[in-house]
């Protein structure tokens, strides 16, 4: 069992956690993720770390409230029955600052694809390399944590579907008219990660995405989360969660997400049931 | 003299392929006691050798025959650490059976299930090991709480040393909890022998990636010894066309979904229910997925390349499989899985196999025969080819593997310092009584090392 320091509504759909578990951030470097369990019977869910408190032993996750998972997750008040982590392998450019130094790097985050995108940020910006920015999301409620990534990256570029903030459009068209850089990582729905794989493959950019497939125990032995990667399979609990954007086969990625599509509405109904919620 | 031996009841094959519960039922007093009343006791036991463990068989079973059931489980625990699970789980016919004297005009005596009527009957009547512990000051840390790190724990800390065993799953036991079976290995039992560990004074700690939330070094310094028993968890694809349909799946993802998440009691984890289903390949872990796929009501295939001679599965669980209605389809192998264009598996693209001579390893080369391709029509594929050991734990370390990604040991030490390890991280996937002979080795070796 593990302390939830709170948790609470960010925006319509998301939710922010602060959870104590030491041992998941003596080692995090950004670009790792957790695997989170609500309650004893629970499924095992890969979530993203979006910052950590080194000094206190606390980790703090957002997430999108889109299933029977995290609609559980979302009424949970006072301890998670299990947290393990970090797993996955870190940012390459966090690991890598050296190699980076002198490179133009932009970040590109859609939706709640803010929350693994802010720590490397951040982690940049504490270790000398101020980077550009691009989030975007369907409209403005749904931008989170504005003023942290404003604080730590060189320039924000906002747009919405809507155009309620920032430039109307996706996140590809700012990336269009912006596209002077060496790196970019692109994390967020697969299909943004793919349009924005198109765009730098373009204008030969670099670019690293994070991949979020469907994973059981998240250690490398279930092969549930398996990707193809340059022709090859690859595992993203092990190999990734990371990888050049450029070789992932994103089609495949598309169609594997609905594996479990039809159990998971299931799976969203008994659940909602259970909680006497909507 | 009786040549034949007792036979263990079973669940009736139209009634448990509808639920979970354990296939074989247990010998009752009558029957233990029949059973045991065969053997022979040879002055020379080559049971004895053929056990991994050395269980000294026949002094048990003479105490089964005296109905002092309590010097029996005495008699066990001295070798084994988990003996209501290797009664259940080792390839006896294999190993301590197949060398008893009896086998050689008639049925060998059932050992194994011998030795799990007496492991139950410690377990219901609550039967404590006697052990006194002197704590001599030395930490341990087993990395991995499948067999061989359980049984490793088991023998250090009777010894009176600190061990803690850290586990990357929310719950502890490894193969015995996510991989075998309920129908073949309740998990109650690999509870109860768990906390007997933890009583004993075993630290657990789970939800621990070591390589990741700390490293072998971390460990290193903070204890005396470090035993890695990680196993071989990754599991093999065949590479083919189409392995990356929705429907094709690793038979360690439906084991871990069915018996580590209860898929099976339809709780909050999901589990993919095909129509027809074929299961690839032909060991253990083949075997335990078909089986538990079958109790969801599913029509299942087992694909393998060789006959039903060479089917590497113990010979049981084949017997249980068959009467269960698996369809075995023998000297086939996949070419390529056909699939629809939203990815959904349709059917596979078969070849037929021809036995050839026997190769250097004493099996039989297998070749396709040419012309032989064909369809079968199927909606789920579960690939069971065997595992390798993940890598995962040696993050930022310098333990030595071999070529194949195995780590290579002197007597049990690694490359480092105070670090052993033991059991299918070091030999490649086997079996769990192996695992738990390398594990105490280690334990030994540890103690030898002081």
């Amino acid at each position: 069992m593990y302390k939830i320091i709170y948790n609470k509504k960010i925006s319509s759909n998301s939710y922010e956690m602060a959870v104590n578990a030491p041992h998941v951030i003596e080692k995090f470097i950004p670009g790792q993720f957790v695997l989170v369990m609500a309650n004893m019977d629970s499924e095992r869910i890969p979530l993203t770390i979006y910052d950590v408190d080194k000094d206190k032993g606390i980790v703090y996750l957002i997430y999108q409230v889109i299933g029977a998972s995290t609609l559980e997750l979302m009424t949970k008040t006072k301890s998670l029955f299990g947290i393990t982590g970090p797993l996955g392998n870190p940012n390459e450019i966090c690991n890598n600052i050296d190699l980076f130094k002198d490179k133009k790097i932009v970040y590109v985050a859609g939706g709640v694809g803010i929350a693994p995108v802010y720590p490397q940020v951040k982690y940049l910006y504490e270790h000398g390399i101020k980077v550009d920015v691009i989030y975007g999301a369907k409209t403005k409620d749904l931008l989170l944590i504005k003023d942290k990534i404003e604080k730590v990256s060189n320039k924000v570029y906002y747009c919405t579907d809507d155009g309620s903030f920032g430039d109307q459009g996706f996140v590809t068209g700012v990336l269009e008219n912006n596209h002077d850089y060496d790196v970019c990582v692109a994390i967020g729905p697969v299909i943004m990660m793919k349009n924005v794989c198109d765009v730098t493959k373009k204008y030969n950019i670099k670019t690293i995405v994070s991949m979020n497939p469907i994973m059981v125990d998240g250690s490398g032995m279930c092969g549930a989360c398996r990707c193809k990667v340059d022709g090859k399979i690859k595992f993203a609990c092990i190999d990734g969660p990371e990888f050049d954007g450029h070789k992932i086969d994103f089609n495949l990625a598309l169609k594997r997400m609905n594996i479990y599509k039809e159990e998971e509405k299931k799976k969203l109904l008994e659940m909602q049931k259970l909680l006497g919620v909507k | 003299m009786n040549d034949k031996k007792t036979v263990m009841r079973v669940q009736d094959s139209k009634e448990r392929i509808n639920n979970f519960l354990e296939v074989e039922l247990g010998y009752n007093d009558e029957e233990a006691k029949k059973e045991a009343e065969r053997c022979l006791h040879c002055p020379n036991p080559r049971c004895v050798k053929g056990c991994p463990v050395n269980i000294m068989i026949p002094e048990f079973i003479k105490c089964i025959k005296e109905n002092d059931l309590k010097k029996a489980y005495e008699v066990i625990s001295k070798s084994s650490t988990l003996p209501s699970i290797c009664g259940r789980v080792c390839p006896q016919e294999k190993q301590c059976e197949s060398m008893c004297v009896k086998g050689f005009k008639g049925d060998a005596i059932a050992i194994g299930s011998l030795e799990r009527y007496v492991a139950d009957y410690a377990r219901e009547h609550h039967f404590e090991e006697k052990v006194t512990i002197k704590k001599n000051g030395l930490k341990v840390a087993i990395v991995g709480s499948g067999p061989s790190g359980l049984a490793c724990a088991g023998d250090l800390i009777k010894n009176g040393y600190d061990v803690t065993i850290y586990e990357v799953l929310h719950k502890a036991g490894g193969v015995l909890t996510y991989g075998i079976p309920e129908f073949r290995l309740p998990k109650k039992i690999v509870e109860e022998e768990i906390s007997k560990l933890e009583k004993m004074g075993v630290k657990i700690l789970c939800d621990v990636p070591v390589g990741k939330s700390l490293t072998i070094h971390d460990l290193e310094k903070a204890y005396d010894y470090v035993f890695l028993g990680t196993g071989a968890g990754l599991p093999k694809f065949m590479n083919i066309e189409g392995e990356d349909a929705n429907e094709v799946f690793a038979a360690n993802e439906v084991l871990t979904r069915i018996n580590l998440m209860k898929a099976y009691l339809d709780s909050k984890t999901p589990i993919k229910k095909g129509n027809i289903v074929y299961v690839i390949g032909g060991g253990n872990v083949a075997m335990d997925a078909a089986r538990s796929l079958r109790r969801l009501g599913m029509e299942v295939h087992l694909m393998y390349r060789r006959s039903m001679e060479e089917l590497p599965a113990r010979k049981m669980e084949v017997e249980h499989a068959k009467e269960e209605g698996i369809i075995f389809n023998l000297l086939e192998n996949p070419v390529k899985i056909l699939t629809d264009d939203d990815n959904h598996v349709t059917g596979m693209e078969v070849i037929s196999m021809e036995l050839g001579d026997v190769d250097e390893k004493g099996r039989r080369s297998v070749h396709e025969l040419e012309g032989s391709l064909h369809t079968v029509k199927c909606d789920m594929v579960v690939e069971a080819l065997g595992t390798s050991p993940n890598h995962l734990v040696f993050t930022d370390s310098d333990i030595k593997l071999d070529e194949k990604g195995l780590v290579m040991v002197n007597d049990d030490l690694t490359s480092e310092k105070n670090v052993y390890a033991g059991g299918d991280v070091v030999t490649g996937a086997a079996t769990v009584i192996k695992a738990m002979e390398a594990g105490r080795s280690a334990a030994q070796k540890i103690m030898e090392s002081k």
